[in-house]
């Protein structure tokens, strides 16, 4: 099997996932699907000589997004039998020109011819840079960024799941 | 750009467009909390991904790791916060559906 039809085979799934996530009718089918579409764009990323990145997706968006969001649908309420019956129709009807849109757009940039000899914004380097190199010499403030956000979404978790006294 | 790496650029702009398209159509269309977290998750994947495949396209491997690792962190505070946003609106209103949203009050 040729490399082409490898990416083209990964790109294919990554897009079935995708809409299977978004149609299921069952939120927790949902979670498994998206972890299954971080796990498509982990390989493609592998593919695209991104490894360190890779890794990072495949552990943060396939492993600790659903756990979390199946933490989440755990504490909310189930549907019934006939509630679950009347949102599987109610998907159909919503989605079905989702399938028709992506398969019309899939078509349509199949056939576009994009230019891609364009010049970059910024020049590549003369050699290679390794991504903690990039991280550490080129993009310390974004490190510094990340933990002000991290914080600041830990104190707003803190502040939002606290019981309020008098409460049970 | 030499054939190989073309393509394989070609086939992942593919997979973005396509993959905005999905979560796009999913975020307007859904009415469901947790669902909108999904959709903003599948918009976050094909904008790392945009941004992956810009780096291999322009030779700047490295750049691009670290911005993408940089957005991957910022996304799992977003949906944290979001998660809890959504307990503490299931909380009061019993209910996932943003229809049921209508006072500020809480």
């Amino acid at each position: 099997m040729r490399m082409y039809d490898v990416n083209l085979l990964l790109i294919a799934g990554l897009v079935a996932a995708a809409f299977w996530t978004v149609m299921t009718a069952r939120l927790l089918r949902a979670v498994v699907g998206l972890a299954v579409t971080s796990v498509l764009v982990t390989a493609l990323m592998f593919q695209l000589r991104s490894p360190i990145a890779g890794v990072f997706e495949l552990s943060v968006c396939a492993g600790l997004i659903p756990a979390i969001l199946i933490t989440t649908i755990s504490l909310t309420q189930r549907l019934d039998a006939e509630q679950l019956i009347a949102r599987k129709k109610q998907k159909l009807k919503q989605y079905w020109p989702l399938l028709i849109l992506v398969i019309a757009a899939a078509i349509l940039l199949s056939r576009v011819n994009v230019p891609l000899e364009f010049p970059a914004i910024l020049p590549p380097p003369a050699k290679e840079e390794d991504v903690r190199t990039s991280l550490w010499a080129l993009r310390h403030m974004d490190l510094l960024g990340q933990i002000v956000i991290l914080l600041a979404g830990a104190f707003a978790v803190v502040v939002l799941v606290r019981e309020k006294p008098g409460e049970k | 750009m030499s054939e190989p790496v073309a393509h394989l650029v070609l086939l992942c702009g593919m997979g973005v467009v396509l993959l905005l398209i999905v979560g796009f159509y999913s975020l307007l269309m859904t009415r469901n909390l947790v669902r909108m977290v999904i959709a903003l998750e599948i918009l976050s994947k094909a904008t790392t991904l945009a941004l992956v495949a810009s780096g291999y396209a322009t030779g700047q491997i490295g750049l691009a790791q670290a911005l993408a690792i940089t957005l991957i962190v910022i996304e799992v505070a977003v949906v944290v916060v979001a998660v809890a946003v959504i307990l503490c609106v299931y909380r009061h209103t019993e209910s996932l559906d943003v229809a049921k949203l209508r006072e500020l009050k809480g």
